[in-house]
């Protein structure tokens, strides 16, 4: 791993430059509101954060995962086997040249790569990142092979107080019949952004459901990205965002459809209070061999603060004639209807709001593996009741 | 029961109110004394429903005159959830389903601010499990219902249930039941009225809304009161009901008329 290079002084109050380095470290300019997937992602807020690598926690090997134990049926790729795989994901989902994956190369990410075959019931992954200001990186491989079963629950977290940017890019490859349930759940800090990328490859009849929920990041970005490569597979998209104060989460979702019969079903869901930015993309591709494709994406925004701004929008390109695609995308104040009705029961309106505020995040909560509960998202998101 | 000497714990004078700038309520006058059961009729679209947001505080409607005491204090100046604890309690037409929400949970915070209210202390889960079992006897409902989101994917019978569950555990002063007994089969009508009856009591009323007579066979009303375009037009006892059954409303519109003509906007003493 690579040493953090010494913080290397920005041009006083010039944004531009003291986002420099990260340009240099992903070997290529930082993406600007210019560019349609970046329009309403302001990067500025990363200039607050002080250049250098923070390496993940590793061993003398520079291993970060050597405590972790893996479930019967988890084993560690290495070598040829995992070269063969690693970058397949990014490059069939067309994500290579993603600033965030280039930046995450250039950090020398810390790797884990693993195999799963039969039911190997459920793994948890916390990524704590070290102490030490700058960028943190992360990268996985997941192969599933033909059948196989998993839960893996991600937990992104940035050090306390420490000027970071965490970096994750994973990569999955379901094979044939294979089934993973993912969830992440990433809360952040007032000094910390977030870039993940997801991507995932799958073959037919497997099924792949996964819930991504954040809060708490100034800046959090997720990118899942799933193609289904002989169609006949089930993916089902689940997000969950939320911003307060002056923090901004962006989900661009994409999903293609490289063959027939295949099923998405996508929820995702914001909460936008205080001065957040919420925006949400989610891309669905169906070309012309996707025939009867079965596609359902919602999008639900839940607007607490007249400041709050939010950004949604489903962007279907759909080529097949027999396909069934539903979209729709709600924004909704707290409902009064609702509110009324606890408030009749004699439960106060503070109460009443994080009751129906808790509601609304349930639906995408309870989709997280079963591990989750040990984190108390609905407390990590909401703060304690 | 009617006593005349009963303190009253309802009192509605002539009462005014407008949604959106539109008025409804056109000058309502009803008082209920405590150990009575009183029943509101009328057309649909005469404002009953208006009448029982207005009572239980509803954002949307504003009042625009008169005034309401609650055993004797200003009940307009309160809160929704202040009337709630403090005893009023509305069974909704329409009660709205919250996906998400835990109807144990809602009932137990429910309880907990009304007998925070009443000086008793607040249950903790366990207790409130006691307590919420033997009250679901009251309207013979499957303790399946707890586990579920408020109201979500129940049946209209089922979430109107759900409203006199509510109330079993909330113990009302004055109840207003809007048209709790649509929707109901024959079987849940009967126990609903049931569960109304014995939550009924000398110290409490009830304000029936209904469109029907079946639901005064199984509670009977100590007066009946018909609204018409936003007001009380006539009133009587359990009799005037069966007299509606019999002849339906065609002489409301002769008698609006003649309000109108008079500018009178009283309703009629009925002895
Ligand atoms: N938000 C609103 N905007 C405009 N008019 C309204 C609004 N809410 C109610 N009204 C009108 O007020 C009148 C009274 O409605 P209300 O619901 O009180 O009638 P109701 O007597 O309960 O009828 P039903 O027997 O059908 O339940 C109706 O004409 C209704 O359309
Ligand atoms: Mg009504």
């Amino acid at each position: 791993m690579v040493a953090a290079p010494a913080v290397q002084a920005a041009a006083a109050g010039s944004t531009a430059a003291s986002l420099a380095w990260l340009a240099d470290l992903a070997g290529a300019p930082l993406p600007t509101r210019r560019q349609e997937d970046w329009r309403f992602t302001d990067l500025s807020s990363l200039a607050a954060i002080p250049a250098g690598v923070a390496a993940p926690a590793a061993d003398q090997r520079g291993d970060p995962w050597a405590e972790l134990s893996l479930p019967a049926g988890v084993t560690r790729l290495a070598g040829a086997a995992a070269e063969a795989q690693l970058g397949t994901a990014l490059a069939v989902s067309g994500c290579q040249q993603h600033w965030p994956v280039l930046l995450n190369a250039g950090a020398r990410p810390a790797l884990l790569a693993l195999k799963v075959e039969g039911d190997a019931g459920t793994l948890e992954l916390p990524l704590p990142a070290p102490a030490g200001e700058g960028v943190v990186a992360w990268r996985l491989l997941l192969v599933l092979e033909p059948g196989a079963r998993l839960d893996l629950l991600q937990v992104p977290a940035p050090a306390p107080a420490q000027r970071q940017l965490l970096s994750l890019v994973s990569e999955v490859v379901l094979g044939e019949g294979a089934r993973l349930q993912l969830g992440c759940l990433a809360q952040g800090h007032n000094q910390a952004a977030l870039f993940h990328h997801l991507a995932v490859r799958q073959a037919s009849g497997s099924e792949l459901q996964a819930t991504l929920v954040s809060s708490g990041w100034v800046l959090a970005r997720h990118e899942p990205r799933v193609v289904q490569e002989q169609g006949a597979a089930r993916t089902r998209l689940l997000g969950l965002q939320r911003v307060d104060g002056r923090e901004l989460a962006d989900t661009h979702s994409f999903v293609r459809f490289d063959g027939p019969e295949g099923e998405l079903d996508q929820l995702h869901k914001a909460v936008a209070d205080g001065s957040g930015r919420s925006v949400f993309n989610g891309a669905v591709q169906v070309p012309r061999l996707a025939q009867r494709t079965n596609a359902a994406q919602l999008s639900r925004t839940l607007l607490l603060s007249d400041r709050a701004r939010i950004d949604t929008k489903p962007e279907l390109e759909i080529v097949a004639d027999d396909v069934k695609c539903a979209h729709g995308a709600t924004v909704s104040q707290l409902q009064s209807e609702e509110l009324f009705y606890l408030r009749s029961r004699g439960i106060d309106s503070t109460t009443a709001a994080g009751l129906l505020q808790r509601a609304f995040c349930q639906e995408v909560l309870r989709e997280l593996p079963a591990g989750a509960l040990r984190h108390d998202p609905m407390t990590a998101l909401l703060g304690a009741a | 029961m009617i006593r005349p000497d009963a303190p009253v714990l309802l009192e509605i004078r002539d009462l005014h109110a407008s949604v959106e700038n539109q008025p409804i309520l056109k000058g309502v006058n009803l008082c209920i004394r405590a150990g009575e059961i009183h029943a509101v009729m009328g057309r649909n679209g005469s404002g009953k429903s208006t009448l029982s947001k207005v009572l239980a505080g509803h954002p949307a409607y504003t009042v625009t005159a008169g005034s309401v005491l609650y055993k004797g204090e200003d009940l307009l100046s309160l809160d929704p959830e202040q009337r709630s604890r403090i005893g009023l309690f509305l069974g909704f037409q329409y009660p709205v389903e919250i996906p998400g929400v835990s109807n144990l949970e809602f009932l137990r915070v429910a309880t907990n601010a009304r007998r925070g209210q009443r000086g008793e202390e607040e249950l903790d889960t366990f207790a409130f499990e006691d307590l919420v079992r033997d009250r679901l006897s009251v309207v013979q409902m499957d303790p399946a219902f707890l586990d579920r989101s408020v109201n979500e994917g129940f049946s209209g019978g089922e979430k109107k249930r759900n409203e006199i569950l509510q109330m079993a555990l909330l113990e009302p002063v004055v109840a207003i039941l809007d048209e709790t007994d649509s929707g109901l089969d024959i079987d849940a009508l009967r126990i609903v009225a049931s569960g109304v009856n014995q939550l009924s009591s000398v110290d409490n009323a009830t304000l029936l809304i209904t469109h029907y007579q079946r639901l005064l066979d199984l509670i009977t009303p100590d007066a009946v009161h018909v609204m018409a375009a936003g007001r009380i037009l006539r009133s009587g006892g359990k009799e005037l009901a069966l007299e509606l059954e019999r002849s339906g409303y065609d002489w409301v519109d002769a008698e609006l008329a003649r309000l109108d003509a008079e500018g009178e906007r009283q309703p009629l003493e009925v002895a």
